[in-house]
Protein backbone atom coordinates (compact mmCIF):
# COMPACT_ATOMS: atom_id res chain seq x y z
CA UNK A 1 0.00 0.00 0.00
CA UNK A 2 1.33 3.41 -0.88
CA UNK A 3 -0.60 6.21 0.78
CA UNK A 4 2.05 8.88 -0.08
CA UNK A 5 3.15 9.70 -3.58
CA UNK A 6 5.77 12.20 -4.72
CA UNK A 7 7.73 12.10 -1.43
CA UNK A 8 10.83 13.58 -3.10
CA UNK A 9 10.13 17.12 -1.87
CA UNK A 10 10.05 15.85 1.74
CA UNK A 11 13.49 14.33 1.35
CA UNK A 12 14.80 17.50 -0.25
CA UNK A 13 13.43 19.52 2.66
CA UNK A 14 14.98 17.11 5.17
CA UNK A 15 18.27 17.33 3.28
CA UNK A 16 18.20 21.13 3.38
CA UNK A 17 17.47 21.01 7.10
CA UNK A 18 20.45 18.72 7.74
CA UNK A 19 22.76 20.92 5.63
CA UNK A 20 21.48 24.04 7.40
CA UNK A 21 22.08 22.49 10.81
CA UNK A 22 25.59 21.42 9.86
CA UNK A 23 26.32 24.89 8.46
CA UNK A 24 25.08 26.49 11.70
CA UNK A 25 27.34 24.36 13.88
CA UNK A 26 30.24 24.77 11.45
CA UNK A 27 30.00 28.57 11.45
CA UNK A 28 29.47 28.60 15.22
CA UNK A 29 32.58 26.48 15.78
CA UNK A 30 34.53 28.86 13.54
CA UNK A 31 33.43 32.09 15.22
CA UNK A 32 33.27 31.11 18.91
CA UNK A 33 36.79 31.65 20.33
CA UNK A 34 38.72 28.55 21.36
CA UNK A 35 39.02 29.59 24.97
CA UNK A 36 35.31 30.43 25.39
CA UNK A 37 33.99 28.31 28.23
CA UNK A 38 37.42 27.46 29.60
CA UNK A 39 36.47 28.79 33.06
CA UNK A 40 32.85 29.81 32.53
CA UNK A 41 30.58 31.57 30.08
CA UNK A 42 33.30 33.89 28.83
CA UNK A 43 36.53 33.94 26.81
CA UNK A 44 39.25 32.41 29.02
CA UNK A 45 42.02 34.19 27.14
CA UNK A 46 40.56 37.55 28.23
CA UNK A 47 42.20 36.95 31.63
CA UNK A 48 45.87 36.76 30.48
CA UNK A 49 45.15 39.62 28.05
CA UNK A 50 44.05 41.74 31.00
CA UNK A 51 47.11 40.67 33.01
CA UNK A 52 49.38 41.82 30.15
CA UNK A 53 48.35 45.50 30.53
CA UNK A 54 51.51 47.66 30.87
CA UNK A 55 52.60 49.00 34.27
CA UNK A 56 52.94 52.70 35.07
CA UNK A 57 53.63 52.51 38.81
CA UNK A 58 56.76 50.46 39.49
CA UNK A 59 55.88 49.75 43.12
CA UNK A 60 57.96 50.72 46.17
CA UNK A 61 59.87 47.41 46.12
CA UNK A 62 61.44 48.44 42.82
CA UNK A 63 62.44 51.89 44.21
CA UNK A 64 63.98 50.41 47.34
CA UNK A 65 66.34 48.11 45.43
CA UNK A 66 68.39 51.12 44.23
CA UNK A 67 67.48 54.02 46.56
CA UNK A 68 68.51 52.26 49.77
CA UNK A 69 69.72 55.53 51.37
CA UNK A 70 66.32 57.20 51.01
CA UNK A 71 64.64 54.05 52.22
CA UNK A 72 66.80 54.15 55.38
CA UNK A 73 65.97 57.84 55.96
CA UNK A 74 62.28 57.23 55.39
CA UNK A 75 61.68 54.10 57.41
CA UNK A 76 62.12 55.69 60.85
CA UNK A 77 60.12 58.84 60.09
CA UNK A 78 56.45 59.80 59.92
CA UNK A 79 56.43 59.15 56.19
CA UNK A 80 57.53 55.52 56.54
CA UNK A 81 54.17 54.29 55.28
CA UNK A 82 54.03 56.68 52.33
CA UNK A 83 55.17 54.89 49.20
CA UNK A 84 57.65 56.66 46.89
CA UNK A 85 55.25 57.02 43.98
CA UNK A 86 52.54 58.56 46.18
CA UNK A 87 54.51 61.83 45.87
CA UNK A 88 56.87 61.18 42.94
CA UNK A 89 54.18 59.85 40.60
CA UNK A 90 54.27 56.77 38.35
CA UNK A 91 57.91 55.87 37.58
CA UNK A 92 57.92 52.46 35.91
CA UNK A 93 59.84 53.94 32.95
CA UNK A 94 62.51 55.29 35.31
CA UNK A 95 62.68 51.90 37.06
CA UNK A 96 63.25 50.17 33.72
CA UNK A 97 65.76 52.77 32.51
CA UNK A 98 67.33 54.78 35.37
CA UNK A 99 68.75 57.30 32.86
CA UNK A 100 65.23 58.71 32.46
CA UNK A 101 65.09 61.64 34.88
CA UNK A 102 61.94 61.42 36.99
CA UNK A 103 62.13 65.09 38.00
CA UNK A 104 61.27 66.38 41.44
CA UNK A 105 57.79 67.08 42.80
CA UNK A 106 56.87 70.73 43.41
CA UNK A 107 56.61 71.21 47.19
CA UNK A 108 54.39 74.27 46.68
CA UNK A 109 51.50 72.00 45.67
CA UNK A 110 52.64 68.59 46.91
CA UNK A 111 52.58 68.92 50.71
CA UNK A 112 49.33 70.86 51.03
CA UNK A 113 47.52 68.25 48.99
CA UNK A 114 47.50 66.13 52.14
CA UNK A 115 48.40 68.58 54.93
CA UNK A 116 46.22 71.64 54.18
CA UNK A 117 43.94 72.13 57.19
CA UNK A 118 40.31 71.10 56.72
CA UNK A 119 37.74 70.05 59.32
CA UNK A 120 36.78 67.23 56.94
CA UNK A 121 40.10 65.49 57.51
CA UNK A 122 40.44 63.12 60.47
CA UNK A 123 41.69 64.80 63.67
CA UNK A 124 44.69 62.47 64.05
CA UNK A 125 46.18 63.67 60.78
CA UNK A 126 48.73 66.55 61.02
CA UNK A 127 47.34 69.63 59.24
CA UNK A 128 48.54 73.20 58.80
CA UNK A 129 47.05 76.44 57.58
CA UNK A 130 49.52 77.02 54.74
CA UNK A 131 49.08 80.83 54.82
CA UNK A 132 50.01 81.31 58.49
CA UNK A 133 52.21 78.27 59.08
CA UNK A 134 55.19 79.24 56.93
CA UNK A 135 54.41 82.65 55.39
CA UNK A 136 55.31 81.42 51.94
CA UNK A 137 58.57 79.71 52.90
CA UNK A 138 58.78 76.39 50.99
CA UNK A 139 57.97 73.36 53.20
CA UNK A 140 61.29 71.65 52.52
CA UNK A 141 63.27 74.59 53.99
CA UNK A 142 62.55 73.12 57.42
CA UNK A 143 61.06 69.68 56.74
CA UNK A 144 63.01 67.02 54.89
CA UNK A 145 60.19 65.31 52.97
CA UNK A 146 61.56 61.79 53.49
CA UNK A 147 61.70 62.32 57.25
CA UNK A 148 59.67 65.46 57.95
CA UNK A 149 60.41 65.96 61.66
CA UNK A 150 62.09 69.35 62.31
CA UNK A 151 65.81 68.85 62.78
CA UNK A 152 66.14 66.02 60.29
CA UNK A 153 67.37 68.65 57.80
CA UNK A 154 65.71 70.52 54.95
CA UNK A 155 65.61 69.99 51.18
CA UNK A 156 66.62 66.71 49.46
CA UNK B 1 58.70 1.65 20.46
CA UNK B 2 55.85 -0.68 19.65
CA UNK B 3 52.33 0.60 20.02
CA UNK B 4 49.42 -1.78 19.74
CA UNK B 5 46.25 -0.77 17.94
CA UNK B 6 44.49 -0.51 21.34
CA UNK B 7 47.15 1.86 22.73
CA UNK B 8 47.04 4.01 19.60
CA UNK B 9 43.25 4.35 19.86
CA UNK B 10 43.65 5.55 23.46
CA UNK B 11 46.52 7.92 22.63
CA UNK B 12 44.94 9.62 19.64
CA UNK B 13 42.12 11.43 21.49
CA UNK B 14 44.56 12.41 24.26
CA UNK B 15 46.89 13.94 21.68
CA UNK B 16 43.96 15.76 20.09
CA UNK B 17 42.98 17.26 23.47
CA UNK B 18 46.60 18.30 24.14
CA UNK B 19 46.80 19.96 20.71
CA UNK B 20 43.57 21.86 21.45
CA UNK B 21 45.23 23.25 24.57
CA UNK B 22 48.24 24.33 22.55
CA UNK B 23 45.96 26.12 20.10
CA UNK B 24 44.00 27.80 22.89
CA UNK B 25 47.18 29.37 24.25
CA UNK B 26 48.49 29.31 27.80
CA UNK B 27 45.87 30.62 30.20
CA UNK B 28 48.38 31.97 32.75
CA UNK B 29 50.60 34.77 31.48
CA UNK B 30 52.15 35.60 34.86
CA UNK B 31 54.69 33.08 36.11
CA UNK B 32 54.26 31.62 39.59
CA UNK B 33 50.69 32.87 39.75
CA UNK B 34 47.92 30.34 40.24
CA UNK B 35 44.45 31.81 40.00
CA UNK B 36 42.82 29.26 42.29
CA UNK B 37 45.13 30.23 45.16
CA UNK B 38 43.75 33.77 45.45
CA UNK B 39 40.46 35.48 46.23
CA UNK B 40 40.92 39.21 45.95
CA UNK B 41 39.16 42.02 47.75
CA UNK B 42 40.00 45.36 49.33
CA UNK B 43 39.89 46.93 52.75
CA UNK B 44 38.98 50.62 53.11
CA UNK B 45 39.75 52.16 56.47
CA UNK B 46 37.51 55.26 56.63
CA UNK B 47 39.19 56.88 59.72
CA UNK B 48 42.49 56.85 57.80
CA UNK B 49 41.21 58.53 54.62
CA UNK B 50 42.32 62.17 54.40
CA UNK B 51 40.60 62.91 51.09
CA UNK B 52 43.77 63.78 49.18
CA UNK B 53 42.56 62.11 45.98
CA UNK B 54 45.93 60.46 45.31
CA UNK B 55 44.19 57.15 44.62
CA UNK B 56 41.92 58.65 41.96
CA UNK B 57 44.86 60.32 40.18
CA UNK B 58 46.98 57.16 40.39
CA UNK B 59 44.20 54.99 38.99
CA UNK B 60 43.74 57.34 36.07
CA UNK B 61 47.46 57.25 35.23
CA UNK B 62 47.86 53.50 35.67
CA UNK B 63 44.81 52.51 33.67
CA UNK B 64 44.51 55.36 31.14
CA UNK B 65 41.08 56.31 32.47
CA UNK B 66 39.58 59.13 30.35
CA UNK B 67 38.98 62.52 31.98
CA UNK B 68 35.60 62.82 33.63
CA UNK B 69 35.29 59.05 34.15
CA UNK B 70 36.35 57.15 37.24
CA UNK B 71 37.28 53.60 38.13
CA UNK B 72 37.66 54.78 41.70
CA UNK B 73 36.53 58.04 43.24
CA UNK B 74 36.30 59.65 46.67
CA UNK B 75 33.11 61.11 48.14
CA UNK B 76 32.99 63.60 50.98
CA UNK B 77 30.02 63.20 53.29
CA UNK B 78 28.60 65.94 55.46
CA UNK B 79 26.11 64.52 57.94
CA UNK B 80 24.22 66.85 60.26
CA UNK B 81 22.90 65.71 63.62
CA UNK B 82 19.23 66.35 62.82
CA UNK B 83 19.30 64.72 59.41
CA UNK B 84 21.39 61.59 59.80
CA UNK B 85 20.02 59.74 56.79
CA UNK B 86 20.24 62.60 54.28
CA UNK B 87 23.91 63.49 54.01
CA UNK B 88 25.29 66.09 51.68
CA UNK B 89 27.72 64.27 49.36
CA UNK B 90 30.23 65.93 47.06
CA UNK B 91 32.90 64.49 44.78
CA UNK B 92 34.37 67.28 42.62
CA UNK B 93 36.12 65.62 39.65
CA UNK B 94 35.95 62.36 41.61
CA UNK B 95 38.02 63.97 44.36
CA UNK B 96 41.07 63.76 42.08
CA UNK B 97 42.34 67.22 43.07
CA UNK B 98 41.23 66.94 46.67
CA UNK B 99 38.35 68.77 48.33
CA UNK B 100 37.70 72.39 49.30
CA UNK B 101 38.63 73.12 52.92
CA UNK B 102 35.78 73.34 55.41
CA UNK B 103 35.38 74.84 58.88
CA UNK B 104 34.38 72.75 61.87
CA UNK B 105 30.64 72.03 62.01
CA UNK B 106 29.41 72.08 65.64
CA UNK B 107 26.37 69.96 64.81
CA UNK B 108 27.66 67.70 62.11
CA UNK B 109 30.56 65.70 60.82
CA UNK B 110 32.59 65.27 57.68
CA UNK B 111 34.30 62.14 56.40
CA UNK B 112 35.60 60.69 53.15
CA UNK B 113 34.47 57.48 51.47
CA UNK B 114 36.63 56.07 48.67
CA UNK B 115 34.61 53.95 46.26
CA UNK B 116 35.48 51.47 43.56
CA UNK B 117 34.17 48.26 42.01
CA UNK B 118 33.25 45.91 44.86
CA UNK B 119 34.32 42.83 42.87
CA UNK B 120 31.16 41.09 44.03
CA UNK B 121 31.17 37.31 44.29
CA UNK B 122 27.56 37.23 42.99
CA UNK B 123 27.55 40.31 40.87
CA UNK B 124 24.43 41.58 39.09
CA UNK B 125 26.62 43.04 36.34
CA UNK B 126 28.03 39.68 35.27
CA UNK B 127 24.61 38.06 35.42
CA UNK B 128 22.96 40.49 33.01
CA UNK B 129 25.65 40.50 30.28
CA UNK B 130 24.00 39.00 27.20
CA UNK B 131 27.24 37.99 25.46
CA UNK B 132 29.52 36.76 28.26
CA UNK B 133 31.79 39.80 28.06
CA UNK B 134 31.97 40.39 31.81
CA UNK B 135 32.69 37.73 34.35
CA UNK B 136 34.33 36.94 37.67
CA UNK B 137 37.71 35.26 37.34
CA UNK B 138 38.64 32.16 39.37
CA UNK B 139 40.62 34.52 41.66
CA UNK B 140 37.61 36.73 42.38
CA UNK B 141 38.11 39.77 40.16
CA UNK B 142 35.23 41.05 38.01
CA UNK B 143 36.67 41.86 34.58
CA UNK B 144 35.40 43.01 31.19
CA UNK B 145 36.46 41.36 27.94
CA UNK B 146 36.53 44.52 25.85
CA UNK B 147 36.98 42.55 22.62
CA UNK B 148 33.68 40.80 23.31
CA UNK B 149 31.68 43.67 24.83
CA UNK B 150 29.24 45.27 22.41
CA UNK B 151 28.52 48.30 24.58
CA UNK B 152 24.85 47.65 25.35
CA UNK B 153 25.38 49.19 28.83
CA UNK B 154 23.07 46.70 30.52
CA UNK B 155 25.80 46.08 33.11
CA UNK B 156 26.19 49.84 33.70
CA UNK B 157 22.55 49.93 34.78
CA UNK B 158 22.79 46.70 36.75
CA UNK B 159 25.68 47.72 39.02
CA UNK B 160 24.13 48.84 42.34
CA UNK B 161 27.26 50.86 43.15
CA UNK B 162 27.53 52.89 39.94
CA UNK B 163 31.02 51.58 39.25
CA UNK B 164 30.75 51.10 35.48
CA UNK B 165 30.73 53.50 32.57
CA UNK B 166 30.83 53.32 28.80
CA UNK B 167 34.29 54.28 27.57
CA UNK B 168 33.87 57.45 25.46
CA UNK B 169 36.40 56.32 22.82
CA UNK B 170 36.18 52.52 22.81
CA UNK B 171 32.36 52.52 23.29
CA UNK B 172 32.54 49.45 25.50
CA UNK B 173 31.94 49.02 29.22
CA UNK B 174 34.88 49.90 31.47
CA UNK B 175 35.55 49.77 35.19
CA UNK B 176 38.07 48.92 37.92
CA UNK B 177 40.07 45.76 37.20
CA UNK B 178 41.56 45.73 40.72
CA UNK B 179 44.77 46.38 38.72
CA UNK B 180 44.70 42.77 37.56
CA UNK B 181 47.94 43.34 35.64
CA UNK B 182 49.63 44.34 38.92
CA UNK B 183 48.20 41.91 41.46
CA UNK B 184 49.07 38.93 39.23
CA UNK B 185 52.70 40.12 39.33
CA UNK B 186 52.82 40.36 43.11
CA UNK B 187 52.35 44.15 43.22
CA UNK B 188 49.55 46.01 44.93
CA UNK B 189 47.00 48.11 43.04
CA UNK B 190 47.91 51.63 41.87
CA UNK B 191 45.44 53.20 44.31
CA UNK B 192 46.88 51.28 47.28
CA UNK B 193 50.42 52.08 46.12
CA UNK B 194 49.59 55.80 46.02
CA UNK B 195 47.53 55.99 49.22
CA UNK B 196 49.72 57.87 51.74
CA UNK B 197 47.91 56.74 54.90
CA UNK B 198 47.16 53.09 54.19
CA UNK B 199 43.42 53.78 54.05
CA UNK B 200 43.23 51.35 51.13
CA UNK B 201 44.66 47.85 51.45
CA UNK B 202 44.56 45.11 48.85
CA UNK B 203 43.35 41.89 50.49
CA UNK B 204 43.77 38.27 49.46
CA UNK B 205 41.14 36.30 51.35
CA UNK B 206 42.64 32.94 50.38
CA UNK B 207 46.05 33.85 51.78
CA UNK B 208 46.05 32.79 55.45
CA UNK B 209 48.94 35.18 56.17
CA UNK B 210 47.12 38.25 54.82
CA UNK B 211 46.53 40.77 57.65
CA UNK B 212 42.94 41.15 56.39
CA UNK B 213 41.90 38.11 58.45
CA UNK B 214 43.10 39.61 61.74
CA UNK B 215 41.56 42.96 60.77
CA UNK B 216 38.15 41.48 59.96
CA UNK B 217 38.20 39.58 63.26
CA UNK B 218 38.91 42.63 65.39
CA UNK B 219 37.04 45.47 63.66
CA UNK B 220 33.39 46.27 62.95
CA UNK B 221 33.56 46.01 59.17
CA UNK B 222 30.73 46.52 56.68
CA UNK B 223 30.17 46.19 52.97
CA UNK B 224 28.07 48.59 50.89
CA UNK B 225 24.41 47.65 50.29
CA UNK B 226 24.52 44.23 51.99
CA UNK B 227 20.77 43.94 51.35
CA UNK B 228 21.53 43.53 47.64
CA UNK B 229 23.25 40.18 48.38
CA UNK B 230 25.97 40.94 45.88
CA UNK B 231 28.77 39.31 47.87
CA UNK B 232 30.78 42.56 47.74
CA UNK B 233 34.45 42.13 48.62
CA UNK B 234 35.36 45.74 49.38
CA UNK B 235 35.26 45.94 53.17
CA UNK B 236 34.75 49.27 54.93
CA UNK B 237 35.99 49.88 58.45
CA UNK B 238 34.26 52.63 60.42
CA UNK B 239 31.58 53.19 57.79
CA UNK B 240 28.81 55.59 58.80
CA UNK B 241 25.20 54.45 58.47
CA UNK B 242 24.42 57.38 56.18
CA UNK B 243 26.64 56.01 53.39
CA UNK B 244 24.74 54.51 50.49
Amino acid sequence: MRSFKDTGHLFRLAGLFVIGTLLFFGIRAYFVPKSFGQYGHYRGNAIPEMAAHPLHFAGHQACETCHTDIFQTKKTGKHAGVNCEACHGPLEKHAQDPSIDPGKPDVATLCIRCHAASAARPKWFPQVDAATHANGVPCNTCHQPHNPVIGAGGSK
Amino acid sequence: MNITRRQLLILLPAAAIAWEHVLAGTPESAPNYTMTEHWWGMLIDIPKCIGCGNCVAACQKENDVPDGFFRTWVERYHVTDWNLTNPEVISPDGGKEGFPAVKEDENGKYFFVPKLCNHCADSPCTQVCPVGATFITPDGVVLIDQKYCMGCAYCVQACPYGCRYIHPVKHVADKCTLCYHRITKGLTTACCEACPTGARQLADLKNPKDPIHEFLKTHPVQILKPQMATGAKVFYNGLDGSVR
